[in-house]
This record gives C-alpha cells, structure tokens and sequence, in this order.
C-alpha cells in the first residue's frame, strides 16, 4: 500500500468539517470535500472518486458505529495531493464493518470499502472499539 | 439533494423506473420501496433508467442487488439504462457490470428484457 503524500510539513491547507452521523448530512461532507479537490489539480473523475470515497466512509461511520454522534473530516491539501481523514467517536465501530470485497455475487452490503479502496491511491484504517474508527485516505494529484 | 422517482408500464408486463437526482444512504430507501413496490405487486421484469442519476453509492448499489435477486427468485430481471461514465465505472470495478444488464437506451434495455 502506498504510503499518504501530504506529510505536515508540505501541507497547503487544512479544511475541517463536522458532521451530524445521519445520513442526510452526508452530502454536504462529500460535496464539502469535492469544493476542497476542486482547488487542487484534480481531474473532473479524481474529485469524483474523492467525493464518493468519503461519502463511503461516513456512510460506514453512520451504518457501523453505533452511538456516535458526529463524523469528523479533515482534509490537507499538499503540493502532491489531498489526504482526508473520516473519524468517528462511536463507543463501538465494528471491525467486520469495514471488510473489503468485490460484488462477484448479487449480495448486498459490503460495497463501500471496496470502492475506497478502488478509488483512492492509499488507506489506512484504525479501528478501536474505545475511540471510534479512524479512516485516512490519499488521492494523489497526476502531473 | 433529492432522488425523483417516476414509475411507468410498458411493454407486456414490464416496469420502467426513472430515476433523477442522487442515490446515496439518504435517498435510497426511496428507490428501494419503489422497486420493493413493483416486485410485491408482482411485476418481475424491469428497467430502471439511471440516465439522469448523477450520482451512486454503494447503498444505492445495494438496492440494485437487492431488487435484481428478489425478480431473479421468480424468473424476472433487471436491466439498467446508464450513459453517465462516472457511474458505468463504479459498476465496472465493483464487478457489477457482470451481474446486470447494462445498456445504452431503454429501447436497447427494454428487448432485452424478452
């Protein structure tokens, strides 16, 4: 797995929002960070990857952690790309929630990950039943 | 953000849902009742027209599925009407273009059908 681009250093800017966990606020958090993508060098189809990679990840905090109130998105902008980082502080994210795989059977459920994963240059997970789940993903800018 | 859906019959006994607007974790227990509607009415055979979709997640992805197994129980199908690219790419890499019919029109969508 690659490893994150925007190290603190070459951070540009850091755009952070917070979210009520319901799913009707998600669409201001994946539109929110297409504005952010927008100011970088992304294509049309990278801001559209990013937006619904981190539409997934709240999505998963709404759908997988229970109890928790808010979703977390902070964004850094660099001069190689972006790095959003989703994070819940629900008292028990399940692990098997965010399991990855494809949709080779008409199964539902499960999608979301694999879609993240698919569309973002690199992933990480933290996931601790104390403090929530912590996601953070990188699109790396193509020059 | 909003998802409109119209439903109409067509030929034999088919449906065609249209879909316009967004399907994400907000709006798509309204695609899934619409769907979910038909199918308890009996109406096995459908295309939902995703021309106007702007956007689809993995929950609206979901429905799909959901829809697509419940007509497969009882013969039916499935078939998706889809032109937006950004949209034909998330089924093309969740494997889902393998699953469902996927065409470019609803005339194309519709013969399939039968």
């Amino acid at each position: 797995m690659n490893q994150p681009v925007v190290h603190p250093q070459g951070t540009l800017g850091v755009v952070e929002l917070r979210i009520p966990s319901k799913a009707e606020w998600v669409a201001v958090a994946r539109l929110a960070v297409a504005a952010v993508a927008n100011r970088l060098n992304f294509s049309i189809e990278d801001i559209e990857d990013v937006k619904l990679a981190v539409a997934e990840a709240c999505t998963n905090c709404i759908q997988h952690a229970e109890g928790s109130g808010q979703i977390q998105i902070t964004c850094e902008t660099g001069p190689d790309g972006l790095t959003v980082r989703v994070c819940d502080f629900g008292g028990s994210a399940r692990p098997e929630g965010i399991r990855s795989r494809r949709a080779d059977e008409p199964t539902v459920g499960g999608l979301g990950v694999f879609l993240i994963r698919s569309l973002m240059d690199s992933v990480e997970y933290d996931v601790n039943p104390d403090r929530g789940t912590n996601l953070v993903m990188t699109k790396k800018v193509a020059h | 953000m909003d998802i409109k859906v119209d439903v109409r019959e067509s030929k034999g006994d088919s449906y065609v849902v249209d879909l316009n607007g967004e399907i994400d974790v907000y709006t798509s227990p309204k695609v899934k009742d619409a769907i979910g509607e038909l199918i308890d009415k009996g109406h096995y055979n459908l295309v939902i027209n995703l021309e106007k979709v702007r956007y689809i997640d993995s929950t609206g992805l979901g429905v799909l599925i959901g829809g697509l197994k419940r007509v497969r129980e009882h013969g039916g199908t499935v078939n998706l009407v889809c032109t937006n690219p950004q949209i034909k790419k998330i089924f093309d890499i969740t494997g889902l273009v393998k699953i469902f019919g996927i065409y470019d029109d609803e005339d194309a969508a519709m013969q399939a059908l039968v």
